[in-house]
């Protein structure tokens, strides 16, 4: 029992003179439980989802209808009326509504979509006069729905790369760091480009594998929606690894505890995971959500990869989510070769 | 390769520093290795024996002083004509010993065949273990193995015996001496005197970063304990005796303090004394340790 105090005395003093993993184990999960209020406030989530064409109508407009008021309900704005009925087609909003021509769009296959027809359908005006709402015109757009895990896949393997790429090369490197392994390669010819390299070659193929092996594993028994072209979903994931990658040799290349390296993983990946769309879509959330999204790479290998395989995206669409991808590789690439030292 | 070999230091050091912060970690040592000795860098821990060596190793960038390896700054290949076992080190894990071999063999331009290696070390009897299921001593000569891959010239040896049972250490001396003898310079920082006795023609003393006394092992004893202490029986001494060198009785024997121990046992005898019982007590590297460093080893 002694024994066993002492080394718990110990290591708790360890712990809260380590200042930088204190602060990280402090102040992260604050953060993260901000980022949660945040993301998700009172009142729950909205259960279903509008795209508005044209900008919502002047209050005592004529289409100023009392259903834009309900509570509840999500109008997600959209400039052109392509996007949202593409996202309608497949399910992944309930109605659209376009107040340029005055109409308002379902999809018959959609449950969702039924029942806001019939909230539309009975709302009066939101004005005094009480007008009826026959101000819009029906039309329909028919198309598979989409299924959440289709949706989903792409999320779930760009977690999996932010994981296996920055574990596996950022923590290794720090480990070997501290146990002296690096130490010991500095004392040979070896140079620090050319072990970084192998490295990340390493766990490039590795991860590459366990990626590959994931998403054949499951497609096997889910057969997920794949509508575009399969060398082009391997060019982003091929961008994706080396960009995640890249993030994981910067923030490996000075750090010596393997706590800190564990902080500043936590700290890369759990904003990335919840800001750039792998559980649920960005849209309609707030946004400095949106516009925060846009600094993580994985939110671009998202994109991409749910527009090849949703959409059938080809390489002119996926262009600029490939620009952004590279970009971030080289300027990582770049940073960890300048900081990176053996000890 | 240099001509003059034996003339030209294989390793020559001038007034080199390093500090951590406040902390002279190596203030201003200079030294000279011959080609083919074995230099013993003795000191107590914290002495700045592993700052010095891994700075010459060039693990660590020196504040200032210089380098030469037979007779030119070091350069870049340097790394490849020598050899370094680390006081403390972590290999990649999940790797056989002969897997290990093979990965450092393959950092170097020049590669001594690992067959040689495993030889030299013997590595036999765990060549395909996992390299961290070891003992201290398998442990060590796999390290050692690990430094000879590219059959170094020079090698570095940091506290390579530290922790190993007196077999083991045994037996890593002999590794080392089959090293000596084909013509290879080892540096060695050591904590045990018998083992500088033992391996090195030269030794430097470290203190607090500074070199406080140089020289060869034999020599140095000499010099600072000059007379042998001669101890017999106090009765085996006639009475009213009398010897050239200073005599005190401590608990039942007479002890003479001599400069020559051999002219001074002729006296004895001549005197008569009663030799049974005569013990001759030398001093060894571990007092001029503890009167040069004022403090013990460990």
């Amino acid at each position: 029992m002694k024994k066993f105090w002492a080394v718990f005395v110990a290591r708790n003093l360890e712990f809260f003179r380590d200042r930088s993993t204190f602060i990280f184990n402090l102040v992260f999960p604050i953060v993260l439980i901000f980022g949660f209020a945040y993301a998700f406030p009172a009142g729950g989530g909205t259960t279903f989802k509008i795209g508005v064409v044209g900008g919502m109508p002047a209050a005592g407009s004529a289409s100023d209808v009392s259903f834009l008021h309900y509570k509840h309900l999500q109008f997600v704005p959209y400039t052109e009326l392509a996007t949202p009925l593409d996202r309608l087609a497949h399910d992944q909003i309930d109605m659209v509504i376009d107040f340029t021509k005055g109409d308002y769009y379902i999809n018959e296959a959609s449950s969702n979509g039924y029942i806001l027809e019939r909230m539309l359908g009975t709302a009066g005006s939101a004005g005094s006069g009480g007008a009826q709402a026959g101000v819009f015109a029906k039309k329909t757009v028919s198309g598979t729905p989409i299924r959440y895990v289709d949706w989903f896949v792409p999320g779930i393997i760009g977690v999996n790369i932010l994981f296996g790429s920055l574990s596996g090369v950022g923590f290794v490197i720090v480990r070997y760091r501290r146990n002296g392994v690096l130490k010991r390669f500095k004392a040979t010819p070896l140079s620090a480009f050319e072990f970084v390299s192998a490295q990340v070659l390493s766990r490039f193929f590795i991860v590459a594998f366990l990626s590959a092996v994931i998403f054949a594993g499951t497609d096997l028994v889910l057969h997920f929606r794949m509508a575009g072209s399969w060398a082009l979903l391997a060019l982003i994931n091929v961008l994706g690894i080396l960009c995640m990658i890249s993030i994981g040799l910067v923030f490996s290349s000075r750090i010596r505890s393997e706590e800190v390296a564990g902080g500043i993983m936590n700290l890369i990946t759990w904003p990335m995971m919840i800001l750039s769309g792998v559980f649920f879509s960005l849209e309609g959330t707030p946004r400095a959500m949106q516009v925060a999204s846009r600094a993580f790479p994985i939110t671009y290998y998202i994109e991409a990869s749910r527009a090849i395989m949703l959409d059938g995206a080809g390489l002119a669409k996926v262009a600029g989510d490939i620009g952004v991808l590279a970009a971030m590789t080289l300027v990582f690439l770049a940073a960890a070769a300048t900081l990176f030292k053996w000890e | 390769m240099d001509k003059s070999k034996g003339a030209t230091p294989i390793l020559e050091v001038r007034d080199l520093h390093k500090a951590y912060g406040k902390v002279k970690a190596v203030d201003g040592i200079s030294f000279a290795v011959r080609e083919g000795s074995c230099f013993g860098i003795l000191g107590p821990n914290g002495a700045g024996k592993t700052t010095a060596i891994e700075v010459i190793e060039t693990i660590h960038e020196p504040d200032s002083g210089t380098i030469l390896y037979r007779g030119e700054v070091v350069a870049h290949s340097f790394k490849e004509n020598i050899g370094i076992q680390f006081q403390d080190t972590s290999l990649q894990e999940f790797l056989t010993v002969r897997e290990t071999l093979e990965l450092f063999s393959k950092l170097y331009p020049k590669p001594r065949p690992i067959a040689e290696i495993v030889e030299a070390c013997s590595l036999e009897e765990f060549i395909d273990r996992d390299n961290r299921k070891l003992s201290g001593g398998q442990r060590q000569r796999m390290l050692l193995g690990i430094a000879l891959v590219n059959d170094p010239d020079l090698l570095f040896l940091d506290e390579p015996t530290t922790g190993l049972d007196p077999h083991a250490r045994r037996n890593f001396w002999r590794l080392v001496e089959g090293i000596k003898a084909r013509g290879k310079t080892v540096i060695l920082t050591t904590h045990y005197m018998d083992e500088a006795e033992y391996l090195c023609e030269d030794i430097i003393v470290m203190d607090h970063g500074r070199i406080i006394e140089a020289g060869k092992p034999r020599e140095l004893l000499l010099k600072h304990f000059g007379e042998a202490v001669i101890r017999v029986p106090e009765a085996a001494v006639p009475s009213g005796a009398a010897f050239g060198c200073p005599a005190a009785v401590e608990d039942g024997f007479m002890a003479f303090k001599c400069a020559d121990t051999d002219a001074s046992l002729r006296e004895l005898v001549a005197a008569g004394v009663n030799l049974a019982g005569l013990s001759v007590e030398r001093r060894n590297l571990d007092d001029l340790f503890l009167k040069l460093t004022g403090s013990g080893l460990d």
